[in-house]
């Protein structure tokens, strides 16, 4: 148990920093993990740098995936677009500092699919987007 | 009175720790049951020592094949109170034998503007298919829905039925709340009103007797795997009469009788669906499956279900975090769905699985019913008869570690 649920997990999970909604934003996306229903949504604001500024995430889902969504938008403040774009898996493996098998990825890896999709400007968040 | 130890004795897989020193407790049944050794044994002895194709060849060991194939058939026909063994087909699981349905009978027999009823609590392997089906034929489908204890509301079901359905297809027992359907009634309500009735019986059949007969269905499916046997062989049920006015399923060696260049013409039942070498080893491992259920003896299965779901159902409830899905014990089978206030249930799942225990989290393919329960995923205990009390303890202190660690 406390492989997987470092206590920094569970002290995001319960204490997110960044767990809101932004409005106005610049960019907004949503999607959901069908496997569990999960669903986050990500806003963020950028400064007159065009680096992010401020970001929020909203929805519902477990442990692994709220945490991992706080910790993935507390790693972005003050990057640019080009700079998220390039996160992948092991950035969020990295911030959660476990390792996950195949089913427990998808949740941690939701907040990420979501962010990029955004940030893209696509219509869907694919599994594509978060690959090495 | 069952031995329950001994029969958990038979099962190789419950000896294993899945730590150092923390023992299994499966409670994942209604997704795939464990094997016992005689199944494991009866398909190690079809490889080892009399491994070949059946029905066509006249050497020893093929001969003894095919009539090991078609003993496994007779043995699961007799099991559901089938005479005929010609009426059982040899799928590869629950969902493949109502495909099977959906793509000859439905095709054939179901036209623009047709009715199907289903209900709000089927898998999405009797839901699906019919979908397709509907999409491509414009069918209209409605849906029995369920009551607030999570039964079916009978009274909306004879109303529907008031519409000419063609086919009503429902699940005998449901994948979530265990709720059993009273088949009988419904098929009946169902014959009268016109229409074709096909049972999901992929969790009643394992867990009490069903007699398909007095049921009077005219399909029904269901899976080995769900009942000791092995993965990829399962059954499709139908009344003759239905199934030889049928079209082909699959095309290939075996579904013929005589093929020309420019035609073909169909085997007999049940060769006609049975396209290409079937699933043999396990066949015979069905069969071997149904041999150790008739020697526990499915009434005692049934009892003793009975006895571990009024066990653990006031145990969980007593748990003021927990909630309970579905109907009282004495109306449903060995399946308990719930979920704990505040806490998703993969973080349940996970933390039980640091106890050794395995259950199922997330919609367990019945997405549309946990809409309608107000519920986005939830948490599913299931048991069998190689389960006990003292894993029903385990599992209740294993929800209290879930409580404290997330509060």
């Amino acid at each position: 148990m406390d492989d997987l649920y470092r206590e920094l997990i569970i002290e995001r999970y319960k204490n997110p920093q960044f767990k809101g909604t932004l409005d106005p934003h610049d960019y907004s996306f949503t999607d959901e993990n069908p496997l569990c229903g999960d669903e986050i949504r990500i806003d963020l604001r950028l400064g007159e740098d065009q680096r992010v500024k401020e970001a929020a995430f909203s929805g519902h889902g477990c442990a692994i995936s709220q945490a991992s969504a706080d910790l993935l938008l507390e790693s972005i403040i003050g990057k640019t677009l080009d700079e998220v774009k390039v996160l992948n898996k092991q950035n969020v493996l990295d911030n959660l500092g476990i390792e996950l098998g195949p089913v427990r990825l998808k949740c941690a890896l939701l907040g990420l699919k979501v962010l990029k999709a955004g940030v893209y400007g696509l219509g869907e968040a694919t599994d594509d987007l978060v690959e090495d | 009175m069952l031995d329950i130890q001994k029969i958990r004795a038979d099962f190789p897989i419950l000896k294993r720790e899945v730590r150092l020193g923390i023992p299994l407790v499966y409670l994942d049944t209604t997704a795939t049951s464990q094997k016992p050794m005689s199944v494991i044994q009866a398909m190690d002895d079809f490889y080892m020592n009399y491994n070949a194709n059946i029905h066509r060849g006249v050497y020893s060991i093929a001969e003894e094949a095919t009539t090991a194939y078609e003993r496994a058939r007779e043995k699961i026909a007799r099991f559901v109170g089938v005479k005929d063994p010609r009426q059982l087909i040899y799928t590869r699981n629950t969902t493949e034998s109502i495909n099977l349905v959906a793509y000859t009978w439905g095709h054939k027999f179901l036209h623009e503007g047709d009715l199907v009823i289903a209900t709000e609590m089927e898998h999405h392997s009797n839901l699906v298919p019919w979908q397709m089906l509907a999409e491509e034929k414009k069918l209209r489908l409605e849906f029995v829905p369920i009551t607030d204890r999570g039964e079916l509301n009978l009274d909306e079901y004879r109303k529907l039925l008031e519409l000419s359905p063609k086919l009503v297809t429902f699940t005998h027992m449901s994948n979530v709340l265990g709720t059993i359907n009273p088949a009988k009634e419904i098929i009946r309500l169902a014959h009268e009103a016109g229409a074709v009735a096909l049972v999901d019986a992929a969790q009643s059949v394992p867990h009490f007797p069903v007699d398909l007969i007095d049921l009077d269905a005219d399909f029904a499916a269901f899976s080995a795997h769900k009942m000791l046997g092995p993965t990829g062989i399962g059954i499709l049920f139908g009344k003759t009469k239905l199934l030889e006015a049928m079209p082909p399923f699959m095309g290939g060696g075996d579904m013929i009788a005589k093929v020309q260049l420019r035609g073909f013409t169909t085997n007999d039942l049940p060769y006609k669906f049975e396209a290409g070498t079937s699933a043999i080893a396990e066949a015979i491992g069905f069969g071997a499956a149904i041999d150790y259920l008739n020697a526990v003896g499915m009434v005692n299965v049934a009892a003793y279900e009975q006895e571990i779901v009024k066990y653990a159902i006031p145990k969980l409830v007593e748990i003021p975090e927990v909630k309970v899905y579905g109907p009282p014990a004495e109306k449903k089978g060995a399946v308990i769905v719930f979920s704990i206030e505040g806490i998703h249930p993969h973080d349940v799942a996970q933390v039980l699985d640091e106890n050794g225990i395995a259950v199922r989290a997330g919609h367990h393919c019945a997405m549309p019913l946990h809409q309608k329960l107000d519920l986005l995923a939830s948490t599913r205990a299931s048991f069998y008869i190689y389960n006990t009390k003292e894993e029903v303890d385990f599992l209740v202190k294993g929800i209290q570690k879930v409580i404290d660690y997330f509060k």
